[in-house]
C-alpha cells in the first residue's frame, strides 16, 4: 500500500481528513506556495502606472493608492525607484524598478583586455570595490589555469584587502541606516572611521575608491612599509568606536522599535528568491562562501559566522555589525601570516615586467607592448568563481574564446538578486518601515544595474 | 592492435555532464528543462544562483560535448547546493529562429529579475514568466543591447593614436 | 535729532554708530554664495565622494553647503555625481526644472562631464546634453578636496556676480573646467616595481 493509500484508510477509520501526511518535494512547489505571502510583486508596468494619474479617483470609495518614491530620494541608497500600493500607511504591494544606472558594463567588458576588465567590474560594486576586481581575477586565473600558482603574499595580500573592504563597507551600512532611521549622526561617525580606511586604501592602491588594484595573476603593486603599523592603528582604533554603536543604536529602545519585526523574510523564501549574504544569514542559516565553500586561505583562518533568527532588519543590523568585528579578527590573523615574496606570478605571459626590465630587456619591452596593447590570450572555455562579498554572493561568469578580450563577461550581482526580496519584506508594513527595510537589505545599484 | 577504451560520455538524468576548468556542466536540451530542472531541485540543488545567456553569433564553433549541437543563445544556469556545498551549471542551447525557453519562476521565484535581463538584453522569452518587461533599458527601447549584432554605440572620441 | 542732524551736516561720515553700508546687489551675491545648498543627485560612485566630502573630514559645510535638500524646491546647486543612464536622463531634467531660480550645476567626475570610461549606449556623455551645466570637475571619483574645489569655484563665480550676466545673456552654464586636485600622498605607488 502506498503511503496514500494508508493515510486514507487510516483517517477513514478514525472519522477524521489528517490530509496528505507526505511532504510534497520542493520541485512540486510552485513559486506561489513557496513564497508565503502571496501577491507582494505589484505586477503593473510603469506606462500603466504614469496614466493612473489621469484616472478619476471616486472620494467615497476607500481605495489604495499607488504612489512613488524614487528614482531621486535621499533614502533609496541610489536610484532605485519602488512603487508602492499603499492602503493608508500599509504597504499591500510593491514592485521595484530598477535600470537607472545601467552602464552597458557587461557590453564594455567585452572590448576590454581582461587586464583592463579590473577598472570595469570595479565600479560595480562601488562600496566594496576589490572584492568585485578579486572575483573577476579569480575568474581570468581559472580560466588561465594559473588560479594554483598565485603567489603566497599575493593571496594574503588580497585577503588583507578584501577584509578592509568588508569592514569599510559595513561602516557605510551603518552610517546609511543610522541616518535612514533617523539617527543622524550615525551618518558621521560611519564616515569618519571609514575614512581611516580609505586612506589606508589610498596609501596601498593610489586611490581611495575604484581600485583597479587586484588584477589577473595577483595585485597591482607591493604593500608599502609601514603598512602593519597603519593596519595596527585602525585595529587599535575601531573597536571603541563599535563599542559607541552598540550604546547609541544596538541597546537603545527607539533603535529596536524601528528595526525589530520589521521586513522580516523567512529561510524558505529567501533561498527560494537567491538572497545571500546577511539576509540568508539573518534567517538563521549560517551560510558564508568563505566557510562553506573556501577560497584563497579562509580555510586556515578561525572566524565566525554571525547569524540571526528572526529575518528582520534588527537581526541584519547586528550581523553587519558583528561581521566588522569578525573581519577585524581575521586582519589580525592575516597581520601575522603574510609572508615574503613576489606580489604577482611571474608568468610573463599573464603579469606585465617591471618597469626597470624594460630599459634593459628587449624582450620585456616587448611583453610589455604586448600586453598592455593586445592583452594577453585567454583560452577557450568558461567559468562561474564566486566570493562572499559584504552584501552576499558576487560571482563572474567568464566564456572566453581564445582572445584578448572576454567574449562574455557577466557579473552575478548580489544586489540585484536581493532586491527581489523587497516586496515580500515590505509587504504589510508601514510606509516608514520602507525605508528601513530597503536600508537593511543595502543595495548598491552600481551592481543592480550594472 | 590498439587497446582503445571507450568512454562512455557522463551523464545525470539523461542529460550530457561534461566539466569546465573543473567544475561540473549540464547540457540539456530545451524540451526537457523544466523536467531536468525539477529533478535536480530534488537532488539537493536548492538555490538558483545565477541565470544568465551568451550570445556565440561571432563565435560558434565552441568546444560541445558530442550530441549537443550548438545554437546561437545559450542559457547558462548556475545552481547552488548548499547541503551538498556543489555548484552546478545547466547550459541550453536556444536557436535563434525560436528564442524560446520556458520559465524557472515556479521553482526558483528568484529568476525573476535574472529573466528579466535576458530578456531585455538578449531577446530571449520565457514562458511562464510573470511579468516579462524590460528590466534595465526604458520601456520603449528598441533592439537588445548584448546581442553580438548590436553595437557599442560608442560616440567618436578626438583621441590621437587610439584605435576606436 | 542728533543722527538725522549729523547725517545732514556730515553726510555719511557723520554716523558714529556701527553701520555697515553697501550695495543690495553684494548682499544678495554675497549671501548666495556663502548659503548655497545643494540637490541630492547622487547616482554612484561619486555620490559616495560626495557623502564623503560632507563627513567630518572634510567638512562640506564649512563652505555654507550645510545640508543636502532632498526636495530640489529647497536646494541651489545641483551636484550630478555619478554615470546617468537614459532611463535616468529624463529624471535628471525633470529635477533641475523643478529647482527654483537661481540654481546652478556642478558636474561631478568625468561619467557625469563627458561619459567617462562608458562611451557606449547606456550612458549620456555628459550631462551638459540634458542640463547647463556650470562647473566640470573631472576625476574618477573627484577626490573630496576636487570638489571642494569645483564648489568653491562656483562660490566664487556666484559672488561675483559673473554667472548671473552670463546666464541672462545665453542660458547656458559657465562651462568652467577645473584641476583635479590628487589627495595628500605621501609616497607614491610604484606599479610594476619587481
Amino acid at each position: 500500500m502506498t503511503p496514500r493509500e494508508s493515510d486514507a484508510v487510516i483517517s477513514a477509520a478514525a472519522g477524521t481528513n489528517e490530509g496528505n501526511q507526505e511532504l510534497r518535494s520542493r520541485s512540486e512547489l510552485t513559486a506561489k506556495e513557496v513564497m508565503r505571502e502571496v501577491g507582494a510583486v505589484l505586477r503593473m508596468s510603469e506606462a500603466d502606472a504614469a496614466l493612473l494619474a489621469e484616472v478619476e479617483a471616486d472620494p467615497g470609495e476607500d481605495q489604495t493608492m499607488i504612489i512613488n518614491m524614487g528614482p531621486q530620494h535621499p533614502s533609496t541608497h541610489g536610484v532605485l525607484r519602488l512603487m508602492l500600493e499603499l492602503k493608508g500607511e500599509t504597504v499591500l504591494r510593491c514592485k521595484p524598478i530598477i535600470g537607472y544606472l545601467h552602464t552597458g558594463m557587461e557590453k564594455t567588458g567585452e572590448s576590454l583586455t581582461f587586464m583592463q576588465g579590473g577598472t570595469n567590474v570595479t565600479r560595480m560594486d562601488y562600496l566594496s570595490p576589490l572584492n568585485s576586481e578579486l572575483v573577476f581575477s579569480m575568474a581570468t586565473e581559472k580560466l588561465l589555469g594559473i588560479d594554483g600558482d598565485i603567489p603566497e603574499r599575493a593571496v594574503w595580500i588580497r585577503m588583507l584587502l578584501s577584509e578592509l573592504n568588508r569592514m569599510s563597507s559595513h561602516l557605510l551600512f551603518m552610517a546609511t541606516n543610522g541616518m535612514d532611521i533617523g539617527a543622524v549622526s550615525m551618518m558621521l561617525y560611519g564616515w569618519r572611521e571609514r575614512e581611516i580606511v580609505l586612506r589606508f586604501f589610498q596609501k596601498v592602491t593610489g586611490l581611495r575608491m575604484n581600485h583597479n588594484f587586484i588584477r589577473p595573476g595577483g595585485v597591482a603593486a607591493d604593500l608599502p612599509a609601514g603598512w602593519r603599523d597603519d593596519v595596527m592603528s585602525i585595529l587599535d582604533m575601531l573597536p571603541d568606536r563599535l563599542g559607541e554603536y552598540d550604546v547609541l543604536m544596538t541597546n537603545q529602545p527607539i533603535w529596536r522599535e524601528r528595526l525589530q519585526g520589521v521586513g522580516v523574510i523567512t529561510q524558505a523564501e529567501a533561498i527560494a528568491l537567491g538572497a545571500t549574504g546577511p539576509i540568508l544569514r539573518s534567517t538563521g542559516l549560517a551560510w558564508d562562501l568563505r566557510r562553506d565553500m573556501p577560497y584563497m586561505h579562509y580555510d586556515q583562518l578561525e572566524f565566525d559566522v554571525i547569524v540571526g533568527s528572526y529575518g528582520d532588519a534588527f537581526d541584519r543590523y547586528a550581523i553587519r555589525l558583528n561581521e566588522i568585528r569578525e573581519s577585524m579578527r581575521i586582519v589580525r590573523q592575516i597581520l601575522d601570516r603574510v609572508p615574503s615574496g613576489d606580489y604577482r606570478i611571474q608568468d610573463k605571459k599573464v603579469t606585465p615586467p617591471p618597469r626597470a626590465r624594460i630599459d634593459e630587456s628587449m624582450e620585456a619591452l616587448i611583453h610589455h607592448f604586448k600586453i598592455f596593447t593586445e592583452g594577453f590570450k585567454v583560452p577557450e572555455g568558461e567559468v562561474y568563481v564566486a566570493i562572499e562579498s559584504p552584501r552576499g554572493e558576487v560571482g563572474c561568469y567568464i566564456a572566453s574564446d581564445g582572445s584578448p578580450t572576454p567574449y562574455r563577461m557577466h557579473v552575478r550581482a548580489p544586489s540585484f538578486v536581493n532586491v527581489q526580496a523587497l516586496p515580500h519584506m515590505m509587504r504589510g508594513g508601514l510606509v516608514a518601515d520602507a525605508v528601513a527595510v530597503i536600508s537593511s537589505v543595502d543595495p548598491v545599484l552600481g551592481e543592480v544595474d550594472r | 592492435m590498439s587497446s582503445e577504451v571507450t568512454t562512455t560520455p557522463a551523464t545525470l538524468h539523461g542529460c550530457l555532464l561534461g566539466e569546465s576548468r573543473g567544475q561540473s556542466v549540464l547540457f540539456v536540451p530545451r524540451q526537457s528543462y523544466i523536467a531536468t530542472m525539477k529533478k535536480l531541485v530534488d537532488d539537493g540543488y536548492e538555490m538558483c544562483v545565477d541565470l544568465t545567456a551568451v550570445d556565440f553569433l561571432t563565435h560558434n564553433a565552441r568546444n560541445l560535448p558530442e550530441g549537443v549541437a550548438p545554437e546561437r543563445f545559450e542559457v547558462v544556469v548556475n545552481l547552488l547546493s548548499l547541503s551538498k556545498r556543489e555548484r552546478l551549471r545547466v547550459r541550453v542551447q536556444i536557436s535563434e529562429s525560436d528564442p524560446r525557453i520556458d520559465s524557472l519562476f515556479d521553482l526558483y521565484p528568484g529568476t525573476e529579475a535574472m529573466e528579466r535581463e535576458v530578456f531585455d538584453m538578449f531577446g530571449i522569452s520565457f514562458t511562464g514568466h510573470p511579468d516579462l518587461t524590460r528590466i534595465l533599458m526604458p520601456e520603449d527601447w528598441q533592439g537588445h543591447p548584448l546581442r553580438k549584432d548590436y553595437a557599442q554605440g560608442r560616440i567618436p572620441v578626438q583621441f590621437k593614436g587610439a584605435a576606436s | 535729532m542728533g543722527i538725522v542732524r549729523n547725517v545732514l551736516d556730515d553726510g555719511l561720515e557723520g554716523l558714529d554708530h556701527n553701520f555697515l553700508t553697501g550695495r543690495i546687489e553684494d548682499l544678495i551675491k554675497w549671501s548666495r554664495s556663502r548659503s548655497s545648498w545643494g540637490a541630492t543627485f547622487g547616482l554612484a560612485c561619486c555620490a559616495i565622494e560626495m557623502m564623503g566630502t560632507g563627513a567630518p573630514h572634510y567638512d562640506l559645510a564649512r563652505f555654507g553647503m550645510e545640508v543636502f535638500r532632498a526636495s530640489p524646491r529647497q536646494a541651489d546647486i545641483m551636484i550630478v555625481a555619478g554615470r546617468v543612464s537614459q532611463k535616468m536622463a529624463p529624471v535628471l531634467r525633470q529635477v533641475y526644472d523643478q529647482m527654483m531660480e537661481p540654481k546652478w550645476v556642478i558636474s561631478m567626475g568625468v561619467c557625469a562631464s563627458s561619459g567617462g570610461m562608458f562611451n557606449n549606449y547606456a550612458i549620456v556623455q555628459g550631462v551638459d546634453q540634458v542640463v547647463p551645466v556650470d562647473v566640470y570637475a573631472p576625476g574618477c571619483p573627484p577626490t573630496p578636496e576636487t570638489l571642494i574645489h569645483a564648489i568653491e569655484t562656483l562660490h566664487q563665480l556666484i559672488e561675483d556676480g559673473e554667472i548671473m550676466r552670463r546666464r541672462a545673456s545665453s542660458g547656458a552654464g559657465a562651462n568652467v573646467h577645473i584641476q583635479e586636485i590628487p589627495a595628500g600622498i605621501t609616497t607614491p605607488v610604484i606599479l610594476g616595481a619587481r
